[in-house]
């Protein structure tokens, strides 16, 4: 029976092709454009969250100042509010798993005759875990470096890249920074750029004691520019940034009210506003693209119609050889189902070939999920009932004499 | 089995019109025996084919009652009114009425689709009813490529299809020549020696001459019920009225 009637709507289908192939279209649309969209916006998401992860989660920046200079406040980051001992006692607090006190500044870096001026990181070997940052040759300083205030270098990619080319390992080579000398241990792992477009590839990190003492000075022995934090999770990021608030204003003596000579940051908070930035777009394109799948189930309805007042007379001789109102029904309903999963296959097909040459020509990252797939597959098929149901109902209820007398 | 198949008494049907009901059939009784071949007759507006689409369970009565096969149809409901036509009668039209995108296979066995039997049965008995009507080496065209006349083998064999008792014919010759209809009319009476129970509407008395009996209506009641070699007959509520 219902192989029959399969059969008949597959007959009914092809009996006008160009009709059937213009209602398809409208679902063929919709459903490619439901693919190729989410597919765009998924991609930009998990690009968006690539970066996230990049710079480490779950973390804190405690920034020095600002400084008040009669009544003025300056800049964060320029007074030498905190130091090494701050960063220690934060390393004490419950659900704190990494800390990093970070000193830095800029110089000019020489190896034979090529220079390169760059960001110089003095921080602790924590840094590295902290930022889930790892080597791509050699190894990494390591606390007795820090103790003996070693001349030791970690370069980055792009820093490698310009002063020693493609052929030269640099490991194990001397560079000059600021007139010292410094042994290469090891090469960064490729980091690629921040959010907004920064190289974190640009940098050097050299031991925290070093910079502090042979390359850039101090106003006050052991201050740092910021102190990088950890926590364990999520959950605990608010928790952790109470406690480190309270610690670190009992610790450099500032009253209840007054202002802080510090400042902490949650770096996830800002990166967690991109992401959702760009699953809101996803949303969005997926919205607009619904509405084009609503117009293609709207045309399979305004098509059926037409059918069944065609075929009026047909559905009078099939109710007078014992066709009942249900069996009717469901003829009609499988045809506009079939309709329209038919149009949303195509459209499945077309929209991920899309999605493919889109990011083959445009380099954006793509992400077709089997999701998107499938909520566009099950959409496409409940728009081919809701829209198929009227018209069929329309047919079933027909009288049978007068469908029969149709001219 | 029911002696009689057709049991109709104290039918009327209306029709609303903008200018009050309308009469179409006023008190109409008759009954038709198993195995009887009866040919409706009258002028057009006479009712007769209004009379034929209640037989038919495709219209129903205003007034009256009407039992088939020993069921009262009017208490029935609409899915099993649904499995009378499909099991119990046979529909043959004027028009032919066949789908014109199925063969003449498909379009045979339509009624078996209805009756929930496989495929492969349906195929076999609508092969054998195609090659009862001498369309044997037909059974894969579509009715556009045959001629009228066959085209009403065609729809014959669908109303067999299902081995009803009771054959409906609503002026089955109209669109055809007389050589045709008389080959479709020979059709009728072999079907009825089988022991089909027939029911024609016809204009046309030549065509009524084929039935054993002619029952004639005017103004929407029967005015005449006399059996083909001349006698009243026996089924006559006219003459029980007498």
């Amino acid at each position: 029976m219902f192989s029959a009637m399969l059969g008949e709507a597959w007959h009914a289908m092809g009996a006008n092709r160009l009709r059937t192939f213009l209602t398809m279209l409208g679902m063929v649309i919709g459903v490619s454009a439901v693919v190729l969209m989410m597919a765009i916006g998924q991609g930009a998401e998990a690009s968006v969250k690539r970066s996230i992860s990049a710079m480490g989660s779950n973390l804190f920046v405690v920034l020095s100042g600002p400084p008040r200079v009669a009544g003025a406040r300056s800049a964060t980051g320029n007074a030498p509010s905190l130091n090494v001992k701050d960063a220690d006692a934060i390393g004490e607090l419950d659900d704190v798993i990494g800390v990093a006190p970070v000193t830095m500044g800029k110089s000019q870096i020489v190896y034979g005759s090529n220079n390169w001026n760059t960001d110089i990181i003095g921080t602790t070997p924590s840094y590295l875990d902290i930022r889930s940052w790892s080597l791509s040759a050699g190894y990494a300083f390591s606390d007795s470096d820090i103790r003996s205030a070693t001349r030791v270098a970690l370069i980055g990619n792009t820093v490698a890249q310009n002063i020693f080319g493609d052929d030269i390992d640099p490991v194990g080579k001397t560079i000059r920074i600021n007139q010292s000398p410094f042994v290469i241990l090891g090469v960064l792992g490729s980091k690629g750029q921040t959010l907004d477009g920064r190289d974190q590839d640009d940098t050097i990190i050299v031991p925290l004691t070093t910079a502090q003492r042979k390359l850039f000075g101090n106003q006050l022995p052991g201050s740092v520019r910021m102190i990088m934090v950890q926590a364990e999770s999520d959950n605990v990021m608010t928790m952790v940034e109470e406690s480190m608030n309270g610690l670190l204003n009992q610790r450099h003596n500032i009253r209840e009210g007054a202002d802080s000579d510090f400042s902490v940051r949650n770096l996830t908070a800002i990166a967690n506003s991109a992401a959702e930035t760009a699953r809101t777009m996803s949303l969005l394109l997926g919205a607009i693209a619904s509405v084009s799948l609503l117009v293609g189930g709207i045309g399979i309805m305004n098509i059926m119609l037409v059918s069944v007042t065609e075929r009026t007379r047909e559905i009078g001789i099939r109710m007078a050889i014992g066709a009942r109102q249900r069996d009717i029904l469901m003829q009609f309903l499988l045809e506009a189902i079939m309709i329209s999963i038919v149009g949303c296959l195509i459209g499945i097909a077309i929209g991920v070939g899309g999605a493919v040459l889109v990011g083959i020509f445009t380099q954006a990252e793509i992400i077709i999920s089997s999701d998107s797939v499938l909520i566009a597959f099950s959409v496409a098929a409940s728009i081919g009932v809701f829209f198929g149901f009227y018209p069929a109902r329309m047919a079933a209820q027909l009288n049978p004499i007068e469908a029969l007398r149709y001219q | 089995m029911q002696k009689s198949v057709i049991e109709v008494s104290g039918l009327f049907k209306e029709y609303q019109t903008a200018a009050g009901p309308f009469p179409v059939l006023k008190d109409v009784n008759l009954r038709i025996d198993n195995g009887d071949y009866v040919a409706i007759m009258g002028p057009s507006g006479s009712g007769k084919s209004t009379f034929m689409n209640i037989l038919g369970c495709l219209d129903k009565p205003t007034k009256g009652k009407y039992i088939l096969d020993g069921h009262a149809v009017a208490t029935m409901e609409e899915n099993a009114v649904a499995g009378v036509r499909n099991k119990t009668i046979g529909f043959v039209f004027q028009g032919f009425n066949l789908l014109a995108r199925s063969s003449l296979l498909d379009n045979v066995a339509l009624p078996l689709v209805y009756s929930r039997i496989e495929k492969t049965e349906r195929h076999a008995r609508a092969k054998v009813l195609l090659e009862k009507v001498g369309l044997g080496n037909h059974i894969n065209s579509r009715p556009n490529q045959i001629s009228g006349g066959q085209q009403q083998r065609v729809a014959i064999a669908r109303a067999l299809v299902n081995n009803p008792r009771l054959i409906l014919a609503d002026e089955p010759t109209g669109n055809l020549d007389s050589v045709t209809s008389e080959e479709i009319m020979t059709l009728f009476g072999q079907l009825n020696k089988e022991g089909i129970t027939i029911v024609l509407v016809t204009h046309e008395t030549d065509i009524a001459e084929h039935a054993k009996r002619q029952v004639r209506f005017l103004d929407g009641e029967i005015v005449q019920d006399t059996l083909t070699n001349g006698n009243i007959s026996t089924n006559n509520v006219l003459s029980e009225a007498i």
